[in-house]
């Protein structure tokens, strides 16, 4: 069977060591992530994993399994990517010297739409929301210029089918 | 408003314990968990605690208990090593679901992650190998998480949870009250028996030619002994076990045609590739059942009962999966298959049985050789038990020698390291199964190599007066690993050979009475005089040295290329 990305997402408590657990289950199975967001959900108290991996969905579908056997997993969902809206941010810092010396940095800047986050005398700093691919082409154009640094976060996808994690919790509440 | 009362922290454990029915734990005391302990001296009217040798003793023990009795084993362990010690057994629990609530102390919580004496993170150490664990740093949140504990130890599939409780909240007071837990928000215990799946189930099974049906724990730790004898009358299925279905149906049932897998018998593992439907209840196609994957079943339509979703697909395909409790679902099965009996099919394992009897069974049972069997010695312990003894297997040949040689009539009379084959485990786990079934004869079938990984648990036996009947198997080998050194590794015993010490001095030193027996006239008066005695007993028997357990599915092998030599 073929390998290809899946994004896997995990509604759970805001629990203590979950996050451990949760990644154990990947390690145990020598799956390696290629991107993981951890934060607050929509509801509160209920976090939402947001796992990206590269492998094929007979085994995509176990690793849901073990996620859905652990006591304080709501639902786990998988998706490929053209069932989900998906993005990822960046953000770029660069000397303020450079800006003047390198005009095409201004037109790079330009032509991506990107944001100005912050300037000072001393440096600036831009950001970015794409997909993987838009990120590295631009980290590609402004490479030559010098970055002096350069963060990605790893991918955050909305499904485009609905998830109902508030009526599965109001199932189990009732 | 609820009725409360104004305790500390370790004393609402104590309280929280007996509001769940626990009579008996098992432990061992220490810095981080010595508030609990002066609670259990002012309750121990009321919970027994069994202080072992061994934290690992412990948790062994609390498996012993849990699976002769059907509750759920409590053990408790102070922060650090002691918490450390458990995690064999709770490994083991985990995998051969096993419901256990393990408590541990925990350094101070103002000391948490400083490195403090005996301090470790159990919780992050114990997390793959629990259902559920949680620490406790509030004496308040004690009672919540004890009740949430055993209902997710004991619910659904069973398995280990463990609690970690700080000093600082065994010692703080709190306003208790006790409720029972009867949900858990995020946590389905049993899924949804889909009723289509069901028919669809009985239609395979009703038109299947040659259906075959391999049990597992499942059946027992549902409950549903009965509904399954049931199905397999009513089918007329031939039924084979895995190492934990084991008394789950009786030995001697017509329709009980053996145990699958590594060292199960010939006829089922060759007619798992013959059979055209395959009926899995409660078992999870573990490797050491199913050999070479690939060359598993290929030809039959695979229907798999069972109450974890998760193993749906897991390791074999199949057909149509029934989800939800055996009990349940065995009950509504049985209402759509028709009666039916599957005489020359069945035939067709009694035939391989006679090709094993012939080739392997009559050598253990009628040996021609001087040296003793471990056969033989397992079909003397069913004689002087009438068939009906709680059997205790430690991991090794003794292992696969006292599943296949001993006979059993009731259910959870099969006690033993399955999943995680964890050596050590026997002498232990037979306290906690005496403790659990008392009324019962309760006898440990050990190595002598496993013997001597847990033989600090005898002190458990003299102190606690438990009438555990313990039998070293002795060949003065690692009796499984010289056969494999012999069949794979051209007989280079690395490692595998024994000097031991004299056992019987070793038992008669913890007051134990001790025999041993080398020669074959002995040894049916040296069982029946064991059974008979009131108090524990220790039976070492000299067996034939490099005896091989056969039949035997190499790794890697398929099922239907067993070995009978």
């Amino acid at each position: 069977m073929e390998k290809k990305l899946y994004t896997i997402s995990v509604y759970s408590e805001n629990n203590l060591g979950l996050l451990n657990r949760i990644s154990t289950i990947f390690v145990k199975r020598h799956i390696n992530i290629e991107s993981l967001t951890v934060s607050a959900s929509e509801i509160e108290n209920v976090s939402r994993f947001i796992v990206v991996v590269n492998m094929t969905e007979e085994a995509v579908k176990k690793i849901i399994g073990q996620l859905e056997k652990q006591v304080e997993v709501i639902q786990a969902y998988y998706h490929t990517d053209d069932e989900i809206i998906f993005t990822e941010t960046a953000m770029f810092k660069f000397k303020s010297d450079l800006l003047f010396e390198n005009p095409q940095i201004q037109n790079i800047i330009k032509e991506n739409n990107m944001n100005i986050v912050t300037v000072n005398k001393t440096f600036f700093i831009i950001e970015k929301a794409g997909r993987k691919h838009e990120i590295d082409a631009i980290y590609n154009a402004f490479a030559p210029f010098g970055i002096a640094q350069f963060v990605r976060s790893g991918r955050v996808a909305i499904s485009k089918e609905a998830m109902n994690i508030r009526k599965i919790l109001g199932e189990i509440v009732q | 408003m609820k009725k409360t009362e104004r305790i500390i922290g370790a004393e609402a454990v104590v309280k929280s314990l007996l509001a769940e029915g626990v009579d008996i734990a098992y432990g061992y005391p220490g810095g981080a968990i010595m508030p609990i302990y002066d609670e259990l001296y002012k309750y121990q009217d009321q919970l027994h605690h069994v202080l072992t040798r061994h934290e690992q003793g412990a948790t062994h023990a609390a498996q012993g208990y849990a699976r002769t009795s059907g509750k759920v084993g409590v053990a408790l362990a102070t922060s650090g090593p002691g918490a450390t010690n458990l995690i064999t057994g709770i490994a083991d629990a985990q995998i051969d679901s096993t419901p256990l609530v393990c408590i541990t102390g925990q350094v101070a919580s103002h000391l948490l992650g400083t490195d403090a004496f005996q301090e470790t993170d159990i919780i992050s150490i114990s997390s793959p190998i629990t259902k559920w664990n949680v620490q406790v740093t509030k004496a308040e949140d004690i009672p919540a998480a004890i009740s949430k504990a055993f209902y997710i130890a004991k619910s659904g599939r069973p398995g280990p949870v463990l609690i970690d409780i700080t000093k600082d909240a065994q010692l703080s007071e709190l306003d208790y009250s006790y409720e029972k837990c009867t949900a858990v928000r995020s946590y389905k215990p049993v899924p949804e028996t889909n009723i289509e799946k069901v028919k669809e189930a009985a239609a395979l099974i009703n038109t299947a030619k040659k259906p075959m049906i391999i049990f597992g724990q499942g059946v027992i730790l549902g409950g549903a002994e009965q509904e399954f004898k049931d199905f397999v009358e009513k089918s007329g299925i031939p039924s084979a076990w895995t190492v934990l279905g084991l008394s789950a149906l009786a030995t001697n049932h017509p329709l009980n045609v053996g145990m699958v897998g590594m060292h199960g018998h010939y006829g089922p593992n060759k007619l798992t590739n013959e059979c055209d439907v395959l009926i899995a209840v409660g078992m999870r196609f573990d490797d050491r059942v199913t050999g070479d994957l690939s060359k598993y079943a290929k030809q039959a339509k695979v229907v798999h009962f069972d109450i974890d979703p998760a193993e749906i697909d897991k390791n074999v395909k199949t057909t149509v999966a029934v989800l939800g409790d055996s009990k349940d679902t065995l009950a509504k099965v049985l209402e759509f298959i028709e009666p039916k009996e599957h005489s020359a099919w069945l035939q067709e394992f009694r035939d391989f049985d006679k090709i094993e009897f012939d080739k392997v069974i009559n050598g253990q049972l009628n040996p021609t050789k001087e040296g003793l069997t471990m056969g033989e010695v397992l079909q003397g312990i069913n004689k002087a038990t009438n068939d009906d003894a709680v059997i205790v297997s430690d991991v090794g040949q003794h292992q696969m020698m006292a599943v296949r040689y001993a006979n059993f009539t009731h259910t959870r009379s099969n006690v033993t390291s399955g999943g995680l084959g964890t050596m050590g485990f026997a002498l232990p786990a037979s306290i906690g199964a005496k403790m659990g079934a008392p009324d019962r004869h309760v006898v440990a079938i050990i190595g002598d190599g496993g013997y001597q990984m847990t033989c600090q648990e005898l002190g458990t036996i003299l102190q606690t007066g438990t009438a555990v009947k313990i039998v070293v198997l002795n060949n003065e080998f690692l009796g499984m690993v010289r056969q494999w050194q012999q069949l794979f590794f051209d007989k280079r015993y690395a490692s595998t050979e024994m000097i031991n010490p004299d056992f019987v001095k070793l038992a008669e030193a913890y007051s134990i009475p001790a025999k041993k027996v080398v020669k074959r006239e002995d040894l049916q008066g040296a069982i029946d005089e064991m059974i008979a005695c009131e108090t524990s007993y220790f039976l070492e028997v000299m067996v034939e040295k490099e005896d091989n357990v056969f039949p035997m599915v190499p790794t890697g092998a398929s099922v239907s290329d067993v070995r009978l030599e």
